[in-house]
């Protein structure tokens, strides 16, 4: 399990009606609906994690979120999860803006490419980082638009959403991303996890 | 064809209205059950048959002495596990294998219907066949599933009986005869209505059989039931026992001897009249337009778990006229799932063994019943 699924769960609220986008194997499904008994479903575009869900007996869509989420009528979740999935869309901002439409909330996480290690990597060896996030070789990763948490925040006053929650993961330690250390948290921090709304 | 013997059949007294204004009573539904009705009658699973199938889902078929049209996936420890479920099946109305069709005998005129039978839509043969549940005492079942015209029963069950089952599963199916889908049955039909035999439905009446003109019909539908890929693969350009192209009309290719046996055997088990009937019954389906074009009004009243199914290579029901299901019923936040399924067997996929469906179906219904 994922170090961020149980601060996930605990920006979720008991009962709510819950939509997992790129849910893979459903085990942040899984946890949520023991934790916190939600009524959950999940949108996968693999076709073996699919079957994975349905064998847990998940409530799951194959689709692609990219062009699938249409379908689904304005704030019909509580909450719209996209965990460490963002990057990998063609348009993340369109699919920003779906989550928002369909969800009360989005919770939205991303692999921070601020991170220490990723710039000392690309300093020192001065080729494409590979992490424990990110462990593609640059030709065949799916990450297309990776950002870093500064970026996010940015991205977000930009665009108006309100950061309700913005929180920030160093060696599986969670600590809130403020305005006062945002840039000390985009170096130390390898991932960060947002509760955003409109 | 004396097939009544092995035939359980139903008489519904009560009387039904078509959707073509008559009224029909005292007419038989013919059945079949495999596995055994719990205590709590709650482990009822209803599977509707595609156009030419019929009730014997599965285990030998009495009447074709072949394996039922759905032995990969129902039966003993299978995706529809009968050690389980109690499946119950039942012959369409307008079909040949016992339910009231046009082979039967009018009891006004005491002669065979033919054409005189009344035109029924797939709203009349789900209508029929919810009198099964009344005689087997089933307040509830647990899951309605079908395939292909079984998929369009299984949709236009739960838009008129939508707290009558708890898992709902259409599969390879539309919610709407594609113009496509339309012009094929029409060549199927015009084959049979081209055969001298056919004497306008009144056959029966000279002892005789339509046979070529529906062997073509059934030549016809089982091409689009196929994928090319899959055709392609089976058959390629391989010859038919010979060596060389014999310069006539013979079938020199595997593929044309393939399809003209699958015509030939066809004739054997199914009537011209209730292919007509029947073919003509899926055109008319369009849950849309009984809907005002809101197909999300057709499931508003169930709080049934819906799980959609297609297949890659179909190309007769498409993924994207599955999908509108799943987008209808999402629209309206019901709980549903859905899986495409790659195969290369075509529109037949959830006949054979795709062992990815079967899996699925399986894993769906089993967790499925555990929600209680």
């Amino acid at each position: 399990m994922k170090p961020e699924f149980k601060i996930i769960s605990d920006l979720i609220n008991e009962n709510s009606h819950v939509l997992d986008v790129g849910c893979g194997d459903g085990i942040l499904m899984e946890f949520l609906v023991k934790e916190k008994k939600v009524n959950i479903r999940g949108i996968e575009i693999s076709k073996t994690k699919v079957q994975n869900c349905i064998a847990k007996g998940l409530t799951i869509i194959e689709g692609d979120a990219e062009a699938d989420l249409e379908q689904f009528p304005d704030k019909s979740f509580d909450y719209v999860i996209l965990s460490q999935t963002l990057q990998a869309f063609l348009n993340p901002e369109k699919v920003i803006n779906e989550l928002l439409r369909i969800g009360k909330q989005a919770i939205v996480t991303i692999p921070n490419f601020g991170y220490w290690k990723i710039r000392l990597h690309l300093l020192l060896k001065g080729t494409m980082p590979i992490t424990r996030t990110l462990p593609d070789e640059w030709y065949n990763t799916p990450n297309i638009h990776l950002c870093t948490i500064k970026d996010f925040v940015f991205f977000s006053k930009n665009k108006n959403f309100k950061l309700s929650k913005s929180i920030a993961l160093r060696n599986n330690l969670p600590s809130d991303i403020k305005d006062s250390n945002l840039n000390i948290k985009n170096l130390s921090s390898n991932l960060g996890i947002f509760l955003i709304e409109r | 064809m004396n097939i009544r013997e092995n035939i359980k059949t139903l008489i519904i007294k009560k009387p039904l209205k078509l959707d073509c204004g008559q009224n029909i009573n005292n007419f038989p539904i013919a059945y079949e059950t495999y596995g055994s009705l719990n205590k709590n009658k709650d482990n009822a699973i209803l599977v509707f048959h595609a156009l030419t199938g019929d009730q014997f889902v599965t285990g030998i078929n009495p009447i074709t002495k072949k394996d039922g049209w759905w032995s990969y996936a129902v039966g003993p420890n299978k995706s529809i596990d009968t050690n389980k479920y109690f499946v119950l099946c039942a012959n369409v109305i307008g079909g040949c294998m016992g339910s009231f069709g046009p082979s039967h005998e009018n009891p006004e005129t005491k002669k065979i219907y033919g054409t005189d039978f009344p035109v029924i839509t797939i709203n009349d043969m789900v209508n029929a066949q919810i009198n099964l549940l009344d005689f087997f005492g089933i307040k509830k079942l647990f899951a309605v599933v079908g395939g292909s015209m079984g998929g369009m029963q299984v949709l236009q069950f739960i838009s008129n009986f939508p707290d009558k089952a708890r898992a709902v599963i259409p599969i390879a199916c539309t919610s709407n005869h594609s113009a496509q889908n339309i012009a094929f049955n029409e060549l199927g039909r015009q084959a049979i209505a081209a055969d001298h035999n056919w004497l306008d439905g009144k056959y029966n009446l000279k002892n005789t059989v339509p046979d070529k003109g529906l062997a073509v019909a059934r030549m016809a539908a089982h091409i689009t039931y196929l994928s090319k890929k899959g055709l392609q693969e089976k058959f390629g350009r391989k010859l038919q026992e010979r060596d060389d192209l014999k310069f006539g009309f013979d079938a020199d290719f595997q593929i044309e001897s393939y399809l003209r046996y699958q015509g030939s055997v066809f004739v054997d088990r199914f009537d011209a009249n209730s292919y007509l009937y029947i073919t003509r019954a899926m055109d008319y389906f369009d849950l849309v337009k009984q809907n005002n074009g809101n197909l999300s009004n057709a499931f508003k009243n169930t709080k049934a778990k819906f799980f959609v199914i297609s297949f890659t290579s179909d190309w007769l029901y498409p993924t994207q006229e599955n999908k509108e299901i799943v987008i209808a019923l999402n629209a309206i936040g019901a709980n549903v799932g859905f899986v495409e399924i790659k195969s290369d067997k075509g529109h037949d996929s959830f006949l054979l063994d795709v062992p990815d469906f079967l899996k699925a179906l399986k894993n769906f219904l089993d967790k499925s019943y555990l929600d209680k």
